[in-house]
């Protein structure tokens, strides 16, 4: 369904994709891991087309995202972004619905909130929530509301962006719990990029691992205690020696 | 050649940064003609350019205008000449202080805010979710406020010109004792309709240019905090030194003889 094939980005001098392929099926949860400056939050930017890339090509269903009309190409994806990323001027049902209010998926005003209180429920958010603003949630809340908003128009594809950085472990197991669960419920195909193994076990279906501007290593989350992969051994187990430089 | 080169960049820069500002200009310009429109947030940028503006640009004015009576007035003793108190404060008011004082607190007072706003957006991300939820930040963020901007500011330029003339009158006919009614008469008389519509139209271009550089400085906002004031600080002193620019054109267009 998502293809990237020999995806190149720089930034200046800054080479951050050097040859990314990736394949993600219909209906699968993929899981992005890699170190901080690896390129993973680029690699998403580049399939939106946020980002252009240098070279290679992007498709979605086979067709590339840079020749499609971008309305209803934007319309088909949910985003949930690393802080949330939620409009500070409008109050909480206006950011989930705001899809709905204005351009093709335009809805009555009357049944936009009810939908957005309908999501917002779905992510464990009472409706007294709805007429509150941004700055009046905690980390948490925000990431749920993000979460309603990314979900709103109900998308076929769903990507996730670090959507535990910055919580508490407990807190950050309900957001995973409910990411799986949402993405289980619609059918969607989901791309998520995080740090967080815990995250990885409790979202995905495949992991695909960036290092060096290129995917290392991919295969199904079961594989990854075992994969072989002194990179990937590494990463998941945290440990400042081997392959991955780090710094002290 | 070393000398040509070091010459030569900052021009190259200029020229760029100029193209760059006309290519946001006109694409910003064109969704005037692109659906859909968002009549809520032009009417937001409305309240905030113009009805918010109003308590500082009516204290500039009466300050400006008073300050600018004493002055005539005393400059004026030194050639018998302190009865064009009246013509002076009307004809400076209106042709230039009014709209320059006026664009300039509106770069002061909105320029800097939608550069902090749109910059803050941007590193928050805010403006690549407006993206994927199929908005043109163009449209949503630019357009209303650019056109708000040229709309408002000749109206607060008008506010502006009639309570710096006030600010003269109260001057005037006080601490100056010239006769009220013989003061408005003089004012009145003397200025024509080109001293009255090119201050309107000096505020259009003013709250287009204002407006516009806290729409460019906040998109090509860096990134953090310092970024965020970095966009900001740039848009204000782009937006002054444009002002002044450009009334010195619109000077030279409307009245050299």
């Amino acid at each position: 369904m998502i293809a990237l094939k020999d995806v190149h980005k720089s930034f200046g001098s800054n080479q951050v994709l050097r040859g990314a392929n990736l394949s993600v099926g219909r209906g699968e949860s993929m899981v992005v891991i890699g170190g901080s400056g690896t390129g993973k939050s680029v690699l998403l930017k580049c399939i939106l087309g946020l980002i252009r890339p240098d070279a290679g090509t992007i498709t979605v269903d086979d067709r590339d995202v840079l020749k499609q009309a971008r309305d209803p190409f934007l319309a088909r994806f949910g985003m949930l972004f690393q802080g949330g990323a939620l409009f500070d001027s409008l109050p909480v049902w206006q950011n989930v619905s705001f899809r709905l209010l204005r351009g093709a998926l335009k809805r009555p005003r009357d049944e936009a909130r009810s939908i957005a209180i309908d999501k917002l429920g779905r992510v464990g958010l009472g409706p007294d929530v709805a007429d509150l603003y941004p700055a009046e949630l905690s980390g948490g809340m925000q990431k749920r509301v993000g979460l309603a908003r990314a979900i709103a128009a109900d998308p076929g594809i769903i990507f996730f962006d670090e959507p535990t950085t910055g919580l508490d472990p407990i807190m950050a197991g309900v957001i995973n719990a409910l990411i799986r669960e949402i993405v289980v419920e619609m059918g969607a195909t989901a791309v998520t990029i995080t740090h967080d193994m815990s995250s990885v076990r409790a979202i995905a279906d495949k992991v695909a691992m960036l290092h060096g501007g290129k995917v290392r290593w991919t295969g199904p989350v079961t594989e990854i205690d075992h994969s072989g992969d002194p990179y990937l051994d590494q990463f998941i187990h945290g440990r400042a020696d081997g392959p991955i430089a780090s710094v002290r | 050649m070393r000398f040509l080169a070091a010459l030569g960049r900052p021009v190259l820069a200029l020229l760029a940064a100029i193209g760059r500002v006309a290519i946001f200009a006109a694409d910003a310009v064109s969704h005037l003609a692109r659906p859909p429109w968002y009549p809520r947030e032009f009417a937001v940028a409305l309240v905030n350019v113009g009805y918010l503006s109003l308590p500082v640009v009516a204290l500039t004015a009466v300050f400006t205008g008073g300050a600018l009576a004493l002055q005539i007035y005393s400059g004026g003793a030194r050639f018998s000449a302190e009865a064009v108190v009246p013509q002076i404060v009307a004809i400076g008011m209106v042709r230039e202080l009014g709209p320059v004082l006026v664009g300039l607190m509106i770069a002061a007072r909105v320029t800097s805010s939608i550069a902090a706003e749109i910059a803050t957006m941007k590193v928050t991300e805010q403006i690549d979710a407006l993206v994927t939820l199929s908005t043109h930040p163009a449209k949503y963020l630019t357009l209303p406020r650019v056109v708000a901007g040229t709309l408002a500011v000749p109206l607060l330029v008008g506010v502006g010109d009639i309570i710096g003339i006030m600010g003269g009158f109260l001057v005037g006919t006080g601490p100056l004792g010239f006769n009220a009614a013989s003061y408005l008469h003089n004012t009145i008389n003397f200025l024509e309709a080109p001293d009255i519509w090119s201050s309107l139209a000096k505020g259009a271009v003013f709250g287009f240019i204002a407006t516009l550089m806290g729409c460019y400085f906040g998109m090509n906002s860096g990134r953090g905090a310092q970024g965020v004031g970095s966009a900001t600080k740039g848009s204000v002193e782009a937006a002054a030194v444009l002002i002044l620019a450009a009334n010195f054109i619109l000077t030279s267009l409307f009245f050299s003889a």
